[in-house]
């Protein structure tokens, strides 16, 4: 087991393509880390990525980000893992970061054993784990049915530090996992020699946004996680950061609904007993976090389908007249609209997005209209059918009869809309739902559910 | 004397906590701040239900954090986030009517 030593986790940005200061990482290379780390993915960009299959994060930068991070862990043998590939991490997304990893080993004349984890789920073990009552819905989520499995485009499960300890035992030099449990990444090679779990995977919590948690906060900059035996410290790479009790404490409360327990794959990260102490100007010692595993351990599986497809217009008015009377008009528009759907047998649905009136909050808009006194609104008419080229035509027609529209009161009868580009409308494609984000109980071995590829890259 | 939000908080935000929930965060300058506003229970239920106009059952949880001076909330999405109708994929913009929340303040 651990002593006295320490165990240094380099985390070069918040997520793999957000991009880092050079000088951050070389002072970080002169931490003689132990591991170098980085989550990739995020639901938060929403479903469209997992079920289109293609990055949010650009690739001329994601293969900027890993030319540091290959060269720096081959050349110094210092293991690198990477954590939910190409986003959203299903098996297109593994397979296009495989390729740029690839790309720069011919590129940089690198040798090294990679470990790929692929962490998709078959759709015949989720419905027959779905038949046996094994799949449970997170909290709001909708009850699983067996039309949402087979509709859905790509389906994952959020791997926890067994897979890839699998493939670190292995020898692999570089891991490349699919869809991860944010802090595994970070957390699997300490604990397998030995760290304490809640404390390594607590580090890994803050570490997978990188400088995030600092003061002032940047998602692009290096941080040092140091693993000791009873806590763990967190050190900034670039002087002009400090982290502090709050700036650490604060980023515990990000995106999570209760701080205090923070379920993964396994078990729960208990942080009632966590202690944040200032060790100096900028560095924080964290102790007292407990993993407390649980007796029926369960994985996240993520999916997402095809719903639509979308087309929109982008345009803006600054008449003072229709922007008084803009929820009647929109109405009006709206029956005008559906009588020709009606008539001339057109589906589909149309959003109008009114900026400087509720556009950023929808329905949720507390304030009323009018008392904004906006001059002039911004209007997007979005449109979704059930193919691309019906929904051109919904929005091809809504913008030419709000365009036309002759409003009670009207004066300007030229046009009521400004369009800002033309062609005035796009086509943009697929539009994909969150279809699964349930939990599966575990039945099998975590690391024999997510098993590894090892190739020899020279 | 009446006081905004603003001049007790120095974070106030909100973001997603996976697709189907959105979280809020406000996290107030020192430990007096904080403990001004958990013992003069001004960010409650009620409160919360009356700045957004949503309905208590909309509510998962309120949490205090002392470690970051924080209170917390999190609520149900009006729709799962990309889901048609979106607004905020992200979420990261809902914090917007907390910045107009006033309380009284007496030494």
């Amino acid at each position: 087991m651990v002593e006295s030593k320490e165990f240094r986790v380099l985390s070069p940005t918040a997520i793999l393509g957000y991009g880092f200061p050079e000088a951050s990482f070389e002072r970080g290379l002169n931490r003689n880390p132990n591991l170098i780390a980085v989550d990739a993915g995020s639901t938060d960009p929403g479903p469209y990525y997992l079920g289109i299959g293609k990055s949010f994060t650009d690739r001329a930068f994601v293969k900027r980000d890993l030319q540091y991070l290959l060269k720096a862990g081959v050349e110094r043998k210092i293991p690198v893992v990477i954590g939910s590939a190409g986003g959203a991490g299903a098996s297109s997304h593994l397979r296009w970061c495989q390729e740029i990893i690839e790309e720069i080993a011919t590129e940089e004349k690198l040798s090294f054993k990679l470990g790929i984890i692929p962490a998709d789920v078959e759709k015949k073990t989720v419905l027959s784990a779905l038949a046996r009552n094994k799949i449970s819905p997170l909290k709001y989520v909708h009850e699983l049915t067996p039309d949402h499995v087979k509709e859905s485009t790509a389906i994952v499960a959020q791997m926890g530090i067994e897979p890839l300890q699998q493939a670190l035992a292995e020898g692999c030099d570089v891991v490349l996992a699919g869809r991860s449990y944010d802090p595994a990444v970070f957390a699997a090679l300490p604990v397998m020699l030995g760290y304490d779990p809640g404390l390594a995977l607590h580090m890994g919590k803050i570490l997978e946004c990188a400088a995030i948690a600092s003061t002032p906060g940047s998602g692009a900059d290096c941080v040092l996680g140091i693993l000791q035996s009873d806590s763990f410290i967190l050190e900034p790479l670039n002087p002009k950061r400090r982290f502090t009790t709050e700036s650490a404490a604060a980023h515990t409360l990000y995106e999570k609904d209760d701080p205090y327990h923070l379920p993964g794959p396994g078990g729960v990260l208990d942080l009632t007993d966590c202690k944040f102490k200032q060790l100096d100007s900028s560095r924080v010692e964290i102790s007292g976090t407990r993993f407390v595993p649980s007796k029926k351990p369960n994985i996240k599986l993520e999916g997402a389908r095809l719903v639509a497809y979308r087309s929109i217009s982008i345009a803006g008015t600054r008449d003072s007249i229709m922007i008084k009377n803009i929820d009647k008009i929109i109405e009006e528009v709206r029956e005008q609209i559906d009588e020709m759907m009606s008539r001339d047998k057109i589906d589909g649905d149309i959003y109008f997005h009114i900026y400087g009136k509720n556009g950023v909050m929808g329905e949720m808009e507390p304030l009323e209209f009018g008392r904004t006194r906006s001059h002039e609104l911004g209007i997007i008419i979005e449109t979704l059918g059930p193919t691309q080229d019906k929904a051109d035509t919904l929005c091809s027609i809504t913008r030419s009869t709000l365009l036309h529209y002759g409003y009670e009161n009207r004066i300007a009868t030229a046009g009521n809309l400004a369009f800002p580009f033309s062609p005035s409308d796009s086509s943009l494609g697929k539009v994909f739902e969150f279809s699964i984000y349930h939990l599966l109980e575990l039945e099998e071995n975590e690391a024999r559910m997510f098993p590894c590829e090892v190739r020899e890259i020279n | 004397m009446r006081k905004n939000i603003r001049e007790a908080a120095r974070v106030i935000r909100s973001k997603n906590a996976g697709p189907f929930e959105l979280t809020f965060d406000i996290i107030l300058s020192n430990e007096k701040w904080y403990d001004y506003f958990i013992s003069h229970d001004i960010l409650n239920r009620e409160k919360i239900c009356e700045i957004f106009k949503i309905k208590s059952e909309r509510i998962l949880s309120i949490v205090h954090f002392k470690s970051a001076n924080a209170i917390k909330f999190t609520i149900k999405r009006e729709r799962v986030s990309g889901a048609p109708g979106e607004t905020d994929i992200y979420g990261a913009q809902q914090h917007a009517p907390l910045l107009a929340l006033e309380f009284e303040y007496t030494e």
